[in-house]
């Protein structure tokens, strides 16, 4: 469904992605994991073109990623995306914020699209929260949120950029929770993440990314148990033994 | 001791109700002005922030075509004395075939004055909004007028607020300046009053308490707006 074909992409004379090639089949749960600056976040926003690249081709169901073409905006529709600092518009209540796409951009019928926005947040936990804003909501509670404005847009796929890197330890586990949910759900999703023990569980595969490369990829499971490559393992060793 | 009490207050009083007969005396002219410098000031500023607006979206666009003349206009507007404006527009323009009254050009002239620098005031509301947020607003496919309409706005009218309200109260102490283009507003209605009465304390004094009677409201009600919109969070 999501196709990498040779992506390269610099900021100025910094190369951050050498050569991505990878496949994304439709419902599957893929992770991208790897340690700072390997290009994990920047490969998933240009997925969704919020960072162009230079060489080479994303395509989502054959349809080119262009973040300078006109019709990137309705790539944005299709493919939903979910932040690390959770981004929910301060402005507006938990419920606006996930009626906005539907509304707005979708331009859907409001009674319909506030209808599906509360069963939307109810699927998340947070039915009792609809009038909340998102300043007096905890982080986990934000993120489910964003979770449920991404879903809103009915993409075919969401991408998650680190979604439980800025959450108390505490509240990580509901997120991971709907995230679960939803890979149950067959929805394609692609995580960037270092929750290792989420990936292993949940995802189908795994993508080892480092200093732009894709340094191993395979089977979830196998990957994390037996990592081939040796920085692989030495990445896997510094995340789960720590100290 | 009671004696020298009673010859002070009798010097005083004279002057006091002198004051007060030549102001009850005055203020009717005063007033008319007033009213002038009121409708100038609304009409400038109506002018000033449609116009701002329109700057500060041309020069955050991503198209360089439009950022880059703005910023020179901008620049180059804000670079002229105001006074250099208003004789500009009121004595230059007739000359390419643009006729317009005294109050027209002071209107137009302060407007676009002061719409370069509400313009610079919006540009810095505009990106003070946390990139996160635009980039929310990407990633549910909003283009960037709607973008501009429901995400970035409304949360940097917060920001430009205070700014704003200080652009206001400039303007409306500015719109004094469009007495040298013989527009009636307070300060010329003041000036004419004092050079036929010679009673330059008494007008004078009056002409600053009008303005004050004006800017002291508005910044009250600017703090009001403030706080209320602080509190909708």
């Amino acid at each position: 469904m999501i196709t990498f074909d040779d992506v390269h992409k610099s900021f100025g004379a910094h190369e951050v992605l050498k050569g991505i090639n990878a496949e994304i089949a439709k419902g599957q749960v893929v992770c991208l994991i790897g340690p700072s600056g390997s290009g994990k976040s920047t490969l998933l926003r240009c997925v969704n073109g919020l960072e162009t690249y230079q060489r080479g081709r994303i395509s989502i169901d054959g349809t080119v990623v262009d973040a300078a073409s006109p019709q990137v905006h309705a790539i944005c529709t299709r493919v939903s995306m979910v932040f690390q600092r959770f981004n929910l518009f301060p402005h507006r209540t938990a419920l606006e914020n996930v009626m906005e796409g539907p509304l707005y951009v979708l331009k859907e019928n409001r009674n319909q699209v506030r209808d599906r926005a509360m069963a939307l947040l109810n699927r998340v936990g947070l039915a009792d929260k609809t009038n909340a804003y998102p300043a007096s909501l905890s982080g986990g509670q934000q993120q489910r949120v964003a979770i449920a404005r991404a879903l809103a847009m009915r993409p075919q796929a969401i991408l998650f950029d680190e979604p439980t890197s800025a959450l108390d330890p505490e509240t990580v586990g509901e997120v991971l929770q709907v995230m679960r949910a939803l890979a149950d759900e067959n929805m394609t999703m692609l995580v960037v993440t270092h929750e290792i023990q989420f990936a292993r569980e949940v995802s189908d595969s795994v993508l080892f990314l480092d200093g732009g490369r894709i340094v191993e990829q395979g089977p979830a499971k196998e990957l994390l148990r037996h990592p081939k490559h040796e920085r692989t393992r030495d990445f896997l060793h510094r995340v789960m033994h720590p100290v | 001791m009671t004696g020298l009490d009673g010859r002070e207050r009798a010097k005083r009083k004279p002057a006091m109700t002198n004051f007060i007969a030549h102001a009850t005396e005055y203020l009717p002219l005063l007033l008319h002005g007033v009213w002038l410098t009121v409708m100038i000031t609304l009409l400038a500023l109506c002018l000033a922030t449609a116009l701002g607006l329109v700057w500060a979206l041309l020069r955050t666009s991503e198209i360089r075509s439009l950022a880059v003349p703005t910023r020179l206009l901008v620049d180059f507007v804000r670079g002229i004395p105001l006074l250099v404006v208003l004789f500009y527009i009121y004595f230059v323009a007739p000359e390419i075939g643009i006729n317009l009254t005294a109050l027209q050009a002071g209107t137009i002239g302060l407007g676009l004055a002061h719409s370069c620098y509400l313009g610079e005031t919006f540009r810095a509301g505009i990106e003070a909004v946390d990139k996160g947020q635009v980039e929310a607003a990407k990633s549910i496919g909003m283009k960037r007028a709607l973008m501009m309409r429901r995400v970035v706005l409304p949360q940097a009218v917060k920001i430009i607020l205070p700014p704003y309200a200080n652009n206001m109260i400039m303007l409306l102490k500015d719109s004094s300046l469009v007495s040298v283009i013989s527009v009636q507003e307070l300060t010329m209605q003041g000036k004419m009053l004092a050079s036929s009465t010679f009673d330059n304390m008494t007008v004078f004094t009056l002409v600053a308490l009008l303005y004050l009677c004006l800017t002291v409201p508005l910044n009250l009600f600017m703090r009001r707006v403030e706080s209320y919109l602080g509190a909708a969070g």
